[in-house]
C-alpha cells in the first residue's frame, strides 16, 4: 500500500509538470490546467489511503469549508482585481503549509512518547523553514493585499521596518538554534513564539515595500508558497510535497526575475530601497511646472478625426486601463477601426498594471485575439510606422527618460517606445505623476496630445464621435 | 540522514525541471501561470490530510490544526483551479 500512494504521488506530480507544460501555448493551457487538477485529485485520493487516516468526518467538514470558500471566491472576483486575488492565495497557501508543520510538530511529541520517533537535525531545520516560509508568505501576501487595494500606503520610515527585520531574523536565529540544539520536542512556547515573530516578520518585509513594486512582491511571495510546500514536504518526508512546492517556487522565481529585469532594478533593490517616489519623487509644484502650459489638451472628437484617417493604430494599456474597467470600451474601438480597414495592435509592457500578464487578461477578458498582443520587444520597431499611439492609463512604462536621461530615477528601464509613433494620444485622468513619481517628458512632445479624463468614459465618447463622423 | 539528501536531491532536480518548463510559458499567460500554480500549491492539503485522519497519534489541537489546514488548502486548490480555468478559457475563445 505504501508503495501505490507514493506511486500516486508521483503520478501527480508529473500531471503538474505536463499541466504547467499545458501553458505554453494558449491553445494547449485549458487542457494544462485540467492535467494539473487531475493530479491534484490522484494525490488527494493517495492521502485519502495512508494507513494514518482512519477517519473521515474532519477532513470532510474542512474540505467542505475550503471549497464552498473557495469555488466564491473563484466566481466572484472581477478580472481587474486577479493581482488581488492571486496575493490572497499566496497568502493563503503559506497559511496552509504553517498549519501543517504546527499540526506535525505536535503529533511528533505524541509519537515520541510512544517510542515511534527520534527528533533529528534535519527535522528540526525543516521545522522551523517551514515555520518561517509559511508565516512570513501568509502576513506578507495579505498586506500586499492591503497594498493593491491602495488600503495601506506606502510606508514613510523604511529604516525603522528593517531594523524590525533584522531583530526577527537575529531572533530567529538564536531561537532556532535552541531549538534545534537542545530539545526540540519539548518547546512549545518557543515554536509558538518563533511562529508570532515570523508573522510579524513577513508584515515588516512587505510594509516598506513601495506600491509599484507590487508585481515583484505578488511574484516573489508566489514563490515562498511553494517553497513553504516543499519545507512542509521536508517535515513529513513525503517527496510528492517537495516536487510540487520546489515547481511552484522555480515558477515564482522566473516571474521575479522577469519583472525586476523590466523594471531594471534588481531585488534587492526592490525589497530594501523603499519606495522609487519616496526618494526620487518631486513635489507638486515642480511638477506643475514641468508641464506648464506644454501640454496640448484635445477632446474625445479629435480623436475621434484622428483616428478616422489613421492606417495603423496601436494601444498601450496600463493600470489606468483597469481601474477605469475599460477593457471593453477599448475592444469595441478597436472593432469598428478594423471594420474601417486599419490594422489594430497592443503593445504589452511586462510590467504594465499590477502582476505578471494582467492586461493580457483582461484583454482577453474583452475577446481581444491574443496575437494582436504584442510584447514589448516586438513592437517597439514599429512604433516609427504607427500612425497613432493611444496610451490608456499607462505611464513611467512609456517615459522616454529612462531612454536618454542618466539623471533620471527610472534611467535603463525598458520603454515602449511610442514616442516615435506620429501621433501620441494620451488617456488620462490628469498630470499626477506615476508610481515613480516623476513627471513625463512625452506629455509635452510635439507629436502628443492629451486627452483629459477617464479611460472608459474618452472611448466611449470616441466611439459615439466616430459613429456620427 | 540519507534520507534527507534523497529528499534535498528530488528537491534541486525539481527546481531545474520547474524552470525549463516555466520559462517556455508566454508573457500572455504569466497571470493564468500564477493562479495555476497557487492551485498546485494546495499539494499540502496531502499533510493536512494525514494530520487530521484521527490516528492515535493526533492530539485535539493537532486535529484541529489540521482540518484548519484542510480548509485553507482546499480554498487554495479550488479558487485557484477554478479562476485559472476562467482566464484560459478567455484566451480561448477566439
Amino acid at each position: 500500500m505504501e508503495i501505490l500512494i507514493n506511486l500516486g504521488y508521483l503520478v501527480a506530480a508529473v500531471l503538474f509538470i505536463l499541466g504547467i507544460k499545458g501553458m505554453t501555448t494558449p491553445k494547449t493551457a485549458v487542457r494544462g490546467n485540467q492535467l494539473s487538477a487531475t493530479g491534484m485529485l490522484i494525490a488527494v485520493v493517495a492521502a485519502l489511503l495512508d494507513h494514518n487516516v482512519v477517519s473521515y468526518e474532519y477532513i470532510i467538514i474542512g474540505v467542505l469549508i475550503g471549497g464552498a470558500i473557495g469555488a466564491f471566491m473563484a466566481k466572484k472576483v472581477a478580472m481587474t482585481d486577479m493581482p488581488e486575488m492571486v496575493a490572497a492565495l499566496n497568502g493563503i497557501g503559506g497559511g496552509a503549509s504553517l498549519l501543517v508543520a504546527a499540526a506535525n510538530y505536535l503529533e511528533s511529541q505524541q509519537l515520541a512518547e510512544m517510542g515511534k520517533f527520534t527528533p533529528t537535525y534535519d527535522w528540526s531545520v525543516a521545522v522551523i523553514l517551514s515555520i518561517l516560509i509559511g508565516a512570513v508568505t501568509l502576513t506578507g501576501s495579505f498586506v500586499a493585499v492591503g497594498k493593491l487595494k491602495g488600503r495601506i500606503g506606502d510606508a514613510k520610515n523604511v529604516k525603522l521596518f528593517k531594523w524590525i527585520v533584522k531583530l526577527c531574523l537575529l531572533t530567529l536565529l538564536g531561537g532556532a538554534g535552541y531549538f534545534a540544539a537542545v530539545d526540540p520536542l519539548h518547546a512549545d512556547l518557543l515554536v509558538g513564539g518563533l511562529i508570532i515573530l515570523c508573522l510579524v516578520l513577513g508584515v515588516c518585509l512587505v510594509m516598506p515595500i513601495g506600491g509599484a513594486d507590487m508585481p515583484v512582491v505578488v511574484s516573489l511571495l508566489n514563490s515562498y508558497s511553494g517553497l513553504a510546500g516543499a519545507a512542509a514536504g521536508f517535515v513529513l518526508g513525503n517527496n510528492g510535497l517537495i516536487i510540487t512546492g520546489s515547481l511552484v517556487g522555480a515558477s515564482g522565481i522566473i516571474l521575479t526575475s522577469i519583472m525586476c529585469k523590466a523594471m531594471n532594478r534588481s531585488l534587492t533593490n526592490v525589497l530594501f530601497g523603499g519606495s522609487m517616489a519616496a526618494s526620487a519623487g518631486v513635489s507638486k509644484s515642480e511638477n506643475d511646472a514641468f508641464y506648464e502650459g506644454k501640454v496640448k489638451f484635445s477632446s474625445a472628437d479629435e480623436l475621434a478625426m484622428l483616428l478616422d484617417g489613421a492606417q495603423s493604430v496601436v494601444f498601450v494599456p496600463g493600470y489606468g486601463l483597469a481601474v477605469a474597467q475599460a477593457q471593453h470600451a477599448t475592444r469595441e474601438l478597436a472593432n469598428m477601426l478594423e471594420s474601417k480597414g486599419a490594422s489594430v495592435k497592443y503593445a504589452i509592457h511586462p510590467v504594465a498594471g499590477r502582476m505578471p500578464g494582467h492586461m493580457n487578461v483582461l484583454l482577453a477578458e474583452a475577446e481581444v485575439p491574443y496575437d494582436q498582443l504584442v510584447e514589448m520587444d516586438a513592437i517597439n520597431p514599429e512604433f516609427a510606422q504607427t500612425d497613432v499611439a493611444i496610451v490608456l492609463g499607462a505611464n513611467d512604462v512609456v517615459n522616454p527618460a529612462a531612454a536618454k536621461d542618466p539623471a533620471s530615477p527610472i534611467f535603463g528601464m525598458p520603454i515602449l517606445d511610442v514616442h516615435n509613433a506620429k501621433t501620441v494620444v494620451v488617456v488620462k485622468r490628469g498630470l499626477s505623476p506615476g508610481f515613480a513619481g516623476i513627471p513625463n517628458e512625452l506629455f509635452i512632445r510635439d507629436n502628443s496630445l492629451m486627452v483629459p479624463g477617464d479611460a472608459k468614459k474618452v472611448l466611449q465618447d470616441t466611439i459615439g464621435a466616430l459613429k456620427d463622423l | 540522514m540519507e534520507m534527507f539528501i534523497l529528499s534535498l536531491t528530488i528537491f534541486v532536480l525539481a527546481i531545474f525541471v520547474g524552470v525549463e518548463v516555466i520559462n517556455k510559458v508566454p508573457p500572455t499567460l504569466h497571470t493564468p501561470l500564477m493562479s495555476g500554480t497557487n492551485a498546485i500549491s494546495g499539494i499540502v492539503v496531502v499533510g493536512a490530510i494525514l494530520s487530521s485522519g484521527g490516528s492515535e497519534h493526533t492530539t485535539l489541537l493537532s486535529t484541529i490544526l489540521g482540518v484548519a489546514a484542510i480548509a485553507l488548502a482546499t480554498i487554495n486548490i479550488v479558487a485557484g483551479f477554478m479562476v485559472t480555468d476562467r482566464m484560459l478559457n478567455m484566451f480561448k475563445k477566439k
